[in-house]
């Protein structure tokens, strides 16, 4: 609660601050839009930043919902074969190496301009963080705890069902919560380069008619979604360090 | 389940070139405790890995053998000083889980019989982090008994309790592991002597037998012949080596 009114009082600061060097600069709003005049914007255009928005949000939901599977499913045989690791993991990090937006132009040239090109680009950009978190925690289970399975007589498939997922899935949670932010990166990214609907697209379109309010606008409903999706992963995040 | 075996360790361990111990020759009786004793790494932990046939980093070169010929593999129970309860299962569910592993169905009704023994039949439910410290430990016991293994490897299970906590569970893991093979490691002389049929210090050069009272454990703590005992030993752990 604490945490919270110290979040709402530096927000208000924030924005007490926007207004005050606008009204000082006098600065033209096309360059840059006083709070008041976003938040016009913002009703005015409710609709709009609605429908766009719910575009974004699906392409970022699903691209948070396949990255995890996939992610998921490759750190579990990762942490079960040192082999298979020692040959995947250089790979993965090689394609970490190229940057997920110079992909882009290439994505929307395969897949369209539509939702798939965009839930791509979220996937690719989650898909090793969440990996690498998983797989730490599937390799870190205390080396007692394996002897002591292993003196039971306990199956590989078994201590990985039993043991080693359960004792991972708080870092699975951490994963989780850094793809929360990175996902509608990977999403507006794709909007910019080749889409008809979602906020990147929006901002794209405000931008170019100098429409700065309803740009500043939908990046508000974008920083307002990400910080939903992120508190309600830290909540399922939690849950799951709690069991 | 088989009859607990007797098992003899015969050999020389090595870590990267250097002896670590040995040549040893140790009997563990059938049915009866062995205590080890020894400083701090002199290879008493590595003795219960090497037993309960798990991968260690050093070389062992000898053999382990038990007396009905039989391998020892999965026929060896194991107790750490740390509880080693998962924090996600009850205390059941803790002590089931060496069925759960094997991927067979839990016998319930057997796991709530020995939880009743050992005086957890009121926390079935309860996750570890709501028990406390001796609980913890007795829950640890009560799994190690659900495995029902004639051989029980126990390294320092109870040294992380206090003074009198760890009499109680001491007297409860003599009772429930009675018929069973023990290779129990501690730093504790009392301890050593009040539950072991027999002691062994362990040197670099040797395994040392060292004699017990003579009446069978588990023995009166405060009885002379005892209090002795424990002095002995524990002067012969301070010289060097």
């Amino acid at each position: 609660m604490i945490q919270l009114r110290y979040a709402v009082g530096a927000t208000a600061f924030a924005l007490l601050l926007w207004q005050g060097v606008v009204w000082i600069t006098g600065v033209p709003a096309f360059i840059l839009p006083s709070p008041l005049r976003v938040a016009q914007a913002a009703i005015a255009n409710r609709a709009l930043i609605a429908e766009n928005a719910l575009v974004t949000a699906t392409e970022v939901i699903l691209g948070l919902m396949i990255g995890t599977v996939l992610g998921a499913i490759t750190a579990v045989p990762l942490a079960g074969s040192a082999r298979l690791h020692r040959v995947v993991m250089p790979l993965l990090i090689f394609t970490q190496a190229v940057p997920v937006f110079a992909l882009a132009p290439i994505l929307t040239l395969w897949l369209g301009y539509g939702v798939a090109s965009k839930v791509v680009m979220a996937v690719l950009i989650i898909y090793f963080p969440v990996t690498s978190a998983f797989y730490d925690g599937l390799t870190r289970v205390p080396a007692d705890i394996l002897d002591m399975a292993r003196t039971m007589g306990g199956t590989k498939g078994q201590i990985m069902r039993r043991i080693k997922i359960p004792h991972a899935l708080p870092s699975l949670g951490t994963g989780l919560r850094l793809a929360a932010v990175y996902a509608p990166i990977g999403a507006v990214i794709g909007e910019w380069v080749g889409a008809s609907k979602g906020l990147g697209y929006l901002m794209l379109l405000a931008n170019g008619r100098a429409k700065t309010d309803l740009m500043f606008a939908s990046l508000l409903a974008l920083v307002v979604m990400t910080l939903l999706l992120h508190l309600a992963i830290t909540k399922a995040a939690d849950s799951l360090g709690r069991r | 389940m088989t009859p607990a075996p007797t098992i003899r360790l015969r050999g020389t361990y090595h870590i990267e070139g250097q002896q670590l111990f040995g040549p040893i020759d140790v009997t563990l009786p059938a049915g009866q405790w062995t205590c080890v004793l020894g400083r701090s790494g002199v290879g008493k932990s590595t003795l219960v890995r090497l037993c309960a046939g798990l991968p260690c980093t050093g070389e062992f070169d000898g053999q382990i053998t038990a007396s009905d010929g039989a391998d020892l593999a999965e026929r060896v129970s194991f107790m750490a000083q740390s509880d080693l309860l998962l924090p996600w299962l009850s205390v059941l569910e803790n002590t089931v889980l060496g069925a759960r592993l094997r991927g067979q169905a839990p016998d319930i009704q057997k796991a709530q019989g020995l939880l009743d023994r050992v005086g957890l039949s009121a926390h079935l439910h309860k996750k570890p982090s709501a028990l406390s410290g001796g609980m913890r430990q007795r829950t640890a016991l009560a799994r190690t008994l659900m495995e029902d293994r004639p051989v029980a490897l126990l390294d320092e299970p109870f040294g992380a309790l206090d003074a009198s906590l760890r009499a109680d569970m001491q007297e409860l893991a003599a009772e429930v592991l009675a018929d069973k093979t023990v290779l129990l490691v501690t730093h504790d002389p009392a301890e050593a002597v009040r539950l072991g049929h027999q002691i062994i210090v362990l040197t670099p050069d040797a395994a040392e037998k060292w004699p017990t009272p003579p009446e069978m454990p588990i023995r009166d703590q405060y009885a002379v012949a005892t209090i002795s005992c424990q002095a002995g030993l524990l002067a012969r752990l301070r010289q060097s080596p």
